[in-house]
């Protein structure tokens, strides 16, 4: 049940930016870049890199995937600096500098980020503890059957 | 042995006792996340531009469209940036709170009017009063990038040395004035 609910905003937004696409793309139909782009790889590098970048309204999709006006806002943005040939670490830069790291799907490895690259590894190692416990205590009495009852260690 | 009978028993109760605290630990964890979702604010994004100079910026002003207003011309004295649209019905809710802060003549208010339209922009202060001190006019959006932007309302504090004191993201209340905006200004010196 929830999982459809949470399921159907997504399908939306995805109809929507394949209408979105579409749009664009109208003019040459075929395996030809949309106009704006001047190639291929152009078009690419784009949107690889939009969806590396968070939407800042709707904080759960990426910019490329976002409709929202600030999303529609940074996209022409980030197109704009890909023409004036900045790099994508320097259109990042730029981003970071006004909207904080938070529009990075991957923020840098720094002391004030630690807990969050490896604090998954710490509740993993955590978890991996908690079952190592149990099976062993599992197969602590066994052991001691096997070994005539001799266990009294509790 | 007999006598191995009553111990092992404690043990299931203490692990009984630890998943316990386990337990409401979670609880307590996940009761405190329900309780701060209900924050107003909560996802609001620290801006990255507190403590350093605003933007350069050079907007047409909303009442006269041949004229510019500019981060130059606003040094010298402290100004809060409101950032608005008329089609944003939140900045409809701060308006009465901003108008009664900007008749305290504290400091400038300056409207930033964002991605509107200017004859929509015009009627809307006309309707609701304009608590401005001057309104300029951004509307494809590009230069609210340099400051952040990413939704109205939102507040901007710059001080004398067109350093960018405070940012708030929503509606301001009365309650966000007293106990920060006030503050901030008894802080930076500036009369009431």
């Amino acid at each position: 049940m929830r999982g459809s609910a949470r399921l159907l905003p997504l399908l939306a937004a995805m109809l929507l930016a394949l209408a979105g696409a579409a749009l664009q793309a109208q003019p040459a139909r075929e395996a030809a870049p949309p106009p704006g782009f001047r190639d291929a790889d152009e078009e690419r590098r784009f949107h690889a890199l939009l969806s590396e970048l968070r939407c800042v309204m709707c904080q759960n999709q990426s910019l490329a995937d976002s409709n929202a006006q600030i999303a529609q806002d940074l996209r022409r943005e980030v197109f704009d600096m890909m023409r004036a040939g900045r790099s994508d670490r320097e259109i990042k830069e730029f981003l970071v500098e006004r909207y904080g790291e938070f529009v990075l799907y991957q923020p840098p490895v720094a002391r004030h980020t630690w807990l969050l690259w490896f604090g998954p590894v710490l509740v993993l190692l955590a978890g991996a503890t908690v079952v190592a416990r149990i099976v062993r205590a599992r197969s602590r009495p066994a052991a001691a059957a096997e070994a005539g009852g001799e266990e009294q260690e509790w | 042995m007999n006598a191995q009978e009553p111990h092992p028993r404690n043990r299931p109760l203490a692990r009984a006792l630890a998943v316990g605290v386990a337990f409401l630990a979670l609880v307590a964890l996940l009761l405190y996340g329900v309780l701060v979702s209900d924050r107003a604010g909560r996802d609001a994004l620290p801006s990255p531009l507190i403590g350093r100079p605003a933007p350069e910026f050079s907007l047409p002003v909303l009442h006269e469209p041949g004229r510019l207003l500019g981060s130059e011309d606003l040094r010298g004295q402290p100004y809060l940036l409101n950032v608005w649209g008329s089609w944003c019905p939140a900045c409809r809710d701060e308006h009465p709170v901003l108008t009664r802060f900007a008749m305290g003549k504290r400091v400038r208010v300056v409207g930033y009017n964002w991605k509107d339209e200017h004859a929509d922009a015009l009627r809307w202060l006309e309707r609701y009063g304009n608590p401005y001190w001057a309104v300029v006019v951004d509307y494809d959006g590009r230069k609210a990038i340099d400051w952040g932007i990413y939704g109205a309302p939102e507040t901007f504090l710059v001080d004398a040395d067109g350093i960018v004191r405070w940012k708030h993201v929503g509606p301001l209340d009365e309650g966000v004035i007293t106990s920060e905006l006030e503050p901030l200004l008894d802080h930076m010196g500036v009369p009431r």
